[in-house]
């Protein structure tokens, strides 16, 4: 025990002076809920349209006034909508007929060569317009948005940056900092020395589980004190959730460790060969959902898909254990999987 | 001191259909430093290796500290030190903590690693260096400072894979002045070199020349036979038959 306390003492010297580890330690979570958070957002505002109005009556005048008034956009000044397109000065323009007392049509033209900013524009458009009704009887849906009644976009991305954060992190500190000691040469000697290959593989987890939690909480703090988003379930699960997942994604670390020779090439595999994944099968981005079935299939072998799940359940959500006890269980079963495979993969390179 | 460190028995290491250490037989007597040469490539490292557990041999037999290297792997790892031909301290790490990680490993008391810890750095006149990062000491200092710290926990035998590569000659003299202390004080030393002026400061040197071992006795023994001078000479002598290039 003694031994292992030593170990992990050593390790944390090594963090603590190697300036690179300390940014991907703290620089990269930091950096990635703030990117994610503020400029990566798929909410529109100011966005700059122009009105043609060939109406020019009250009731064009005050829609167009409604128009105005909201945060969303901005009316440019002019009426060559085609010209403004094409320099693509505007997203979006609304024409108002000559006859539009009588006709009660008016035009919306958007950019469709970004859809889904179009069609966001294009809702929040009918939205203000949605005149008042002569009919006898009026249909009103009545919209609620659960669990995000501000549609605040950061809501969706914390979970899904958590998860990537997390996984780039421990996937790579704990490949590299193995790579390095078989680079360097230490790891020949510490398996020299009556130290047990297997407490070399734990000790080198212990300070990177640590050091991940603090992450998750730094990360847990920006969320809430920054960018507002809520922590509506228990706490304690979603911490013990997280443990789970560092667990896993450390074990990924260890493996890939086992299979590279230098610091470079555990780096590139685990930042780039994570990040990609993870982006595009996590389904905080691209809706999962709407995935051809070959990549939904890759999808179910990321662990992240399953830990942000987890996290928007019980983060936004407030849900308890009995709704993610699921994928808690695929969870746990990958990093069980994981953890074998890289442990015997360490003692087969001892032989 | 009848009881031999090493002992060894047809030991044989393939890697597919490449024989890097081909039958070796011999032995090492407590107490004595044994030098092992060969050219590059000629099997010196991998034959070390089996030795200290880090690879198993192929065929054979095989006893350190009188242990077996098939089945005592354990008591073998607690009754040697080893230090690589890659410097093997942690350059972001003081000398003193790299002391204490390595003696800690071995499961030295915090007792003993502080009276070890401080004889050491006495011995090797590091005062005021004890807690620089050993990454800003000179590759000298470095190397004496592994050699302390492979024998730490006063092994039964120490392993040195081209321990003094890379340093100017004096500092390898004042290197050889600590194996003769460690072999004093009654650790076997088994050390390989490419070094002729090192080989004349051991006890017994075998020579390997393709993964077998073409020569085996005192250097004065050897120079002898061979009617060499030098060990130079002896050495040119045997790897001339050498059919593996070294790399």
């Amino acid at each position: 025990m003694k031994q292992f306390l030593v170990f992990v003492r050593k390790e944390f010297y090594h963090v603590f002076r190697d300036r690179r580890t300390l940014l991907i330690l703290f620089g990269l979570p930091i950096m990635q809920i703030l990117l994610f958070g503020y400029a990566l957002t798929t909410e529109v505002k100011n966005a700059k349209i122009i009105v043609v109005d060939q109406a020019k009556d009250a009731a064009s005048e005050q829609l167009i006034a409604k128009i105005n008034a909201s945060s969303y956009f901005d009316i440019e000044p002019g009426e060559d909508m085609e010209a403004a397109f094409k320099k693509g000065n505007i997203r979006c323009a609304v024409v108002f007929p000559a006859d539009f007392e009588n006709e009660k049509r008016i035009q919306i033209i958007a950019d469709a060569s970004d859809p889904n900013t179009a069609k966001t524009l294009t809702n929040y458009l009918t939205s203000i317009i949605q005149p008042p009704s002569a009919q006898p009887y009026q249909i009103i849906p009545v919209t609620r948005m659960l669990y995000n009644p501000a549609l605040n976009g950061s809501m969706n991305f914390v979970p899904g940056v958590i998860a990537l954060v997390l996984m780039i992190i421990c996937t790579t500190l704990t490949s590299v900092s193995i790579v390095r000691e078989k680079e360097n040469g230490t790891m020949e000697i510490l398996l020299v020395s009556p130290f047990n290959p297997t407490y070399v593989v734990l000790a080198k987890a212990v300070p990177y589980l640590v050091l991940s939690l603090v992450d998750f909480i730094l990360i847990i703090l920006l969320s809430v004190f920054v960018l507002d988003v809520p922590i509506r379930g228990s706490l304690l699960l979603l911490f013990a959730e997280s443990t789970l997942f560092i667990i896993s994604c450390l074990s990924l670390g260890l493996l890939i460790s086992s299979v590279t020779q230098s610091q470079q090439t555990a780096m590139l595999i685990s930042m780039m060969g994570m990040m990609l994944p993870t982006i595009l099968f996590t389904g905080f981005i691209f809706p999962l959902e709407n995935m051809p079935l070959p990549l939904r299939i890759i999808s179910y072998f990321i662990p992240s898909r399953w830990y942000y799940f987890i996290v928007k359940a019980v983060m936004l959500k407030g849900l308890g254990f009995w709704a993610v006890w699921k994928q808690t269980l695929v969870l746990a079963g990958m990093t069980v999987t994981l953890l074998t495979i890289s442990i015997k993969r360490f003692k087969i390179r001892l032989a | 001191m009848n009881e031999k460190a090493i002992t060894c028995k047809g030991l044989t290491k393939r890697f597919g259909d490449f024989i890097a250490v081909d039958n070796i037989s011999f032995e090492v007597n407590t107490g004595e430093i044994f030098g092992f040469l060969g050219a590059n490539g000629a099997g010196k490292t991998t034959a070390m290796r089996m030795l200290c557990g880090l690879s198993f041999p192929s065929s054979g037999e095989a006893t350190v500290a009188g242990y077996d290297v098939f089945t005592k792997q354990e008591s073998i790892k607690k009754n040697i030190g080893y230090m690589s031909q890659k410097f093997s301290l942690y350059e972001n790490l003081t000398v003193k903590e790299n002391i204490r990680f390595y003696g800690g490993i071995y499961g030295l008391t915090n007792a003993e690693l502080k009276e070890k810890g401080e004889g050491l750095i006495n011995k090797l006149g590091l005062h005021s260096e004890s807690k620089k990062l050993v990454g800003e000491l000179p590759l000298g200092w470095k190397q004496k400072l592994a050699f302390s710290v492979a024998i730490i926990h006063q092994p039964k035998i120490v392993f040195l894979d081209e321990p003094t590569g890379g340093v100017d000659p004096v500092t390898r003299r004042q290197f050889w002045d600590l194996i003769y202390d460690a072999a004093d004080s009654g650790i076997t030393i088994f050390v390989t070199t490419h070094y002729m002026d090192e080989a004349e400061y051991c006890n017994r040197i075998s020579i390997m020349v393709d993964g077998r071992i073409d020569a085996l006795d005192t250097p004065a023994n050897l120079k002898q036979q061979y009617k060499a001078e030098t060990m130079d000479e002896v050495f040119y002598a045997l790897a001339r038959g050498a059919k593996r290039s070294a790399d």
